[in-house]
């Protein structure tokens, strides 16, 4: 259908990103398409600058294209100006691989890393001529399946989605196309009803509308009750070697920019170090890492398909490889003068981390080094069990501006369980103490100090799920003292940079990651009423979605405040307490109570199991080195090695 | 200027030893990539195919591909030029099969020829474009086109980034005609040419700022009140030094190697 939509390209803006043609994309022919039983169009609901990149988008991609009864193609939310055009041409959702009909494929996956995505799903099932109602669809339509994070708690969305895969994707996306093969194949018994229960007891599916919600006259969830055959309670899906799953091998390289240009291999997936209040580091554990032969192979193999200049090295906390120092050393030895750079998201704030940014920085840009405290006073460090000391960043700050880096930048979180004024305040002195250590260090008044600060969302499978959310007014105002602290030295604060927003998009996002199955109906009103692209700041409106929540919850007996402020007794029957994560819902309750009285928890990766219950019930324990390989010294011949081009 | 500080090394980039012109064509749907894009292509294509770019120097090196005069975003081009620095001599046909085969179908790499003076921008000083209207009869344009090549000056405005700006096409203008589908130029927009669809050539004169396809469109409303149904669909067609003919002489010259496709 590319000829209906080429007209209408050269009136918008960036149409590049609707062409598709990147590099290493598939496209499958009509023959092709034809003989493929199970067709998957994947989603990520947001920008094409923003989803191309996605690793999980990449690595379902490449694991179902490999599959001789799958294809897939991708497809990413447009913006309002195309829509305006599509819905004046009558032109329908579109992949972005073959440009054909959304509506077209037999699924349409949607990774969801941010509830914000969620308005920009109703955008593309309405331009494909899905009915937006989950009950309103029949055997002609896709069934529509969501994963990423925020399945953990897709109940806002039960409206919608049709089935919900949790936890990691790349064996269950070919148990579901094996349902759905198998299914056709014998000529769809039962319409789709039979499909959606062939689903429900597929292990890692959830399908929402075999399960009853009822709930009780104060307004929360009294019984979530399976009906037909469905489990009383779906776990979720652990790839057990990553190893296995040297995925993308060869990774989609965009024409068009887009936020993160370079190659990325995942060294480890899962996080042990027990921040309260990381979602991502709860429900992926246990920590696999893979194996330094495997991803110094992912790494060449990356590189060469690509042309990036930069090796992404991805992980929750990626200086917690048990092998960093081997893979960093082998690689920057490896590409050495090739003008290959390596990238670590590092957290770790200590020397070692030091030693490991010289050596990444050996074939590239020594510009800036990001690390995360959280929080600004001991205390609240102890609450989220975010264990750095100040005294641990000052030395490690000085010792990087001694080695010739010139910019730090510091993450925070601001409206913290239990956190008061002082605690954010904290954090102008911390960062007035880091420009005079630089300054000492370096010899010179030339250094930056950057402070990043986040609202905090209180989110599902966490130790704060029970937390009540910060008002956005009590978030803003502790900003507003935060910056007259920062500027209150003027010698200091002129080399202290701060980054935040506002704290009203936070409020929404924990309505969305907390609600239950009442708040669909909110997500609707928004999106009828011009709702789109909500992690955006110009296109994300407060207003459209408090006028929403009232009008909708309201009539329920609930509220947008009862859903985010409110705290949580330990008895109140959660949305996702039928949602396995792992996770001892009681170990959880007890790390609650444990951050309020401010204990800490180590990191099991170094020390004794705390019972968590995430090994016993994946049936799976934490896989950490040493591997006793070695990084393959791949010979380097040309720039990035390789014998296309022969010498002169 | 930059002081380098301690545990900063200095960039040991080799010198530049070869420079190689390359003509390369934007086809098809990637027609709507910006130059941007299409640097970027070829940046991480020439270290794909391991082609042995020199970079600059400083902390940031870049590798040098120098660009000139880029076709719109949404204009297909036959003749987009480049010049690439190298730290060897490389055969030119060889540097054209193995980008051509590292870039995607659609970023096609032509031809290529050592550099020799004078410079690449020295060698250009026109464009020819073929302009596809789908929807507009013929004789409507033969009229349009007779109307405008009548006037002396015809001025359109165009608005920019940076403000409104008077662009007087007609002067710019060195030829304008119009041909018929069947025997077209063989258009690389991807779309065969229907009956219907009258096309424009025009030879255009480089100035500044560069009158563009739709510019000529815009004179053409302004002299004839001439409005495509659809958008057009622009190429370039070639691009070099005016003779006294009107006919423009090939920037590479008569040391070119041709792809082997």
């Amino acid at each position: 259908m590319f000829p209906d939509l080429e007209p209408l390209l050269p009136r918008v803006s960036k149409p590049v990103q609707y062409v598709g043609g990147e590099l290493n994309a598939q496209v499958a022919d009509e023959d092709e398409w034809d003989a493929t039983p199970v067709r998957w169009a994947l989603m990520y609901p947001d920008a094409y600058e923003v989803g191309l990149p996605n690793q999980g988008v990449m690595i379902l991609y490449e694991v179902l294209n490999e599959r001789p009864d799958a294809l897939a193609e991708r497809c990413y939310a447009v913006w309002p100006d195309l829509e305006a055009l599509l819905r004046e041409h009558r032109v329908p959702a579109f992949t972005v691989d073959g440009h054909r009909p959304v509506g077209d494929f037999d699924v349409l996956g949607v990774s969801f890393s941010t509830e914000l995505g969620y308005t920009n799903l109703l955008t593309t099932l309405d331009l494909a001529g899905i009915p937006l109602h989950t009950a309103d669809r029949d055997e002609s339509h896709p069934v529509v399946l969501m994963g990423g994070h925020a399945a953990f708690n897709p109940e806002p969305m039960t409206d919608f989605v049709d089935v919900v895969a949790l936890g990691d994707g790349e064996e269950v996306v070919g148990d579901i196309t094996g349902v759905i093969r198998d299914w056709k194949a014998k000529g769809r018994p039962g319409g789709r009803a039979e499909l959606l229960d062939r689903l429900a007891v597929t292990d890692g599916c959830y399908v929402p509308a075999r399960y009853d919600v009822t709930y009780g006259d104060d307004g929360a969830i009294a019984a979530v009750e399976p009906v037909g055959g469905a489990p009383r309670s779906v776990q979720k899906r652990t790839t057990r070697d990553l190893d296995d799953w040297p995925y993308p091998k060869a990774p989609l390289v965009p024409l068009a920019e887009t936020v993160h240009e370079r190659a990325s291999v995942e060294i480890f997936r899962g996080c042990t170090r027990g921040c309260r209040f990381c979602q991502a580091g709860m429900i992926t554990r246990p920590v696999r890492e893979r194996s330094l032969q495997g991803i110094g192979e992912m790494v060449d193999t990356a590189v060469r398909a690509s042309g990036f200049d930069e090796v992404g090295l991805l992980s929750l906390s990626s200086a917690d490889h048990s092998e960093i120092a081997e893979i960093t050393k082998g690689l920057a030895d490896r590409y050495e003068g090739s003008n290959t750079s390596l990238s670590l998201p590092s957290t770790r704030v200590d020397a070692f981390n030091i030693d490991l940014a010289n050596e990444i920085s050996r074939n590239g840009r020594r510009s800036g080094l990001t690390f995360a405290p959280e929080g600004g006073s001991e205390r609240i460090r102890r609450v989220i069990n975010k264990m750095v000391s100040e005294e641990d960043l000052i030395r490690t700050v000085s010792e990087a501006f001694a080695q010739g880096w010139r910019q730090v930048k510091l993450y925070f979180m601001c409206g913290l369980p239990t956190e008061e004024d002082s605690d954010v305040l904290e954090i102008a002195g911390m960062a007035h103490r880091v420009i005079k250590a630089g300054r000492a260090a370096s010899g010179h008044n030339d250094v930056r100090c950057t402070i990043s600060i986040g609202g905090f969302v209180p989110k599902p499978h966490t130790p704060f799920q029970w937390a009540p959310q910060a008002h956005p007014d009590v978030v803003d105002e502790r900003l507003r003292k935060l910056r007259e602290a920062v500027n209150s030295d003027r010698r200091l604060g002129r080399n202290v940079g701060m980054r935040y927003h506002d704290g009203k998009p936070s409020l929404i996002e924990g309505l969305l990651a907390r609600g239950d199955r009442r708040v669909g109906r909110v997500i609707e009103r928004v999106w009828r009423e011009g709702g789109r692209f909500d992690g955006w700041s110009e296109h994300f409106s407060f207003e459209r979605w408090t006028e929403a929540a009232a009008a909708e919850l309201g009539p329920l007996g609930v509220s947008l405040d009862w859903f985010t402020t409110r705290e949580r007794d330990r008895d109140e029957v959660l949305p996702w307490d039928h949602l396995d994560s792992g996770l001892e819902r009681d170990w959880l309750w007890d790390d609650w109570q444990e951050a309020l009285a401010g204990g800490e928890q180590d990191d099991c990766r170094w020390t004794p199991c705390f019972d968590c219950g995430v090994c016993p019930s994946t049936g799976q324990d934490i896989q950490v080195g040493p591997s006793g390989t070695q990084l393959i010294p791949l010979t380097v011949a040309s720039p990035v090695g390789g014998n296309r081009f022969g010498s002169a | 200027m930059a002081r380098v500080r301690p545990g900063e090394a200095a960039n040991p980039a080799p010198p530049t030893v070869q420079r190689i012109r390359v003509r390369f064509a934007k086809r098809g749907r990637l027609r709507f990539l910006s130059h941007r894009d299409i640097a970027r292509a070829f940046e991480r294509a020439v270290r794909r195919a391991g082609v042995p770019v020199s970079h600059s120097h400083g902390f940031s090196p870049h590798p040098r591909l120098s660009w000139i005069g880029a076709a719109p975003t949404g204009a297909a081009s036959e003749a987009e030029y480049l010049e690439i620095g190298l730290t060897r001599e490389v055969d030119p046909a060889q540097l054209v099969d193995a980008l051509d085969r590292a870039l995607p179908s659609g970023l096609d790499v032509l031809e290529a020829a050592v550099a020799t003076p004078p410079a690449l921008a020295d060698r250009i000083d026109a464009v020819r474009w073929a302009v596809e209207l789908p929807g507009v009869a013929e004789g409507e344009l033969r009229a349009a086109v007779e109307a405008l090549l009548a006037e002396e000056s015809v001025v359109i405005e165009r608005v920019t980034p940076s403000g409104r700006k008077q662009i007087d096409v007609r002067k710019a203008l060195v030829k304008a005609a119009v041909v018929t589908a069947s025997n077209g130029p063989g258009l690389a927009t991807g779309t065969a040419a229907v009956a219907g669809c009258a096309i424009l050539t025009a030879v255009v004169r480089q100035t500044t700022p560069a009158v563009r396809p739709d510019d000529v469109l815009g004179a053409l409303d302004v002299v004839a009140g001439l409005t495509p149904p659809v958008p057009a669909r622009a190429t370039r067609m070639a691009q070099g030094l005016l003779d006294d003919s009107g006919e423009l002489a090939d920037p590479l010259g008569t040391d070119r190697v041709t792809a082997q496709v």
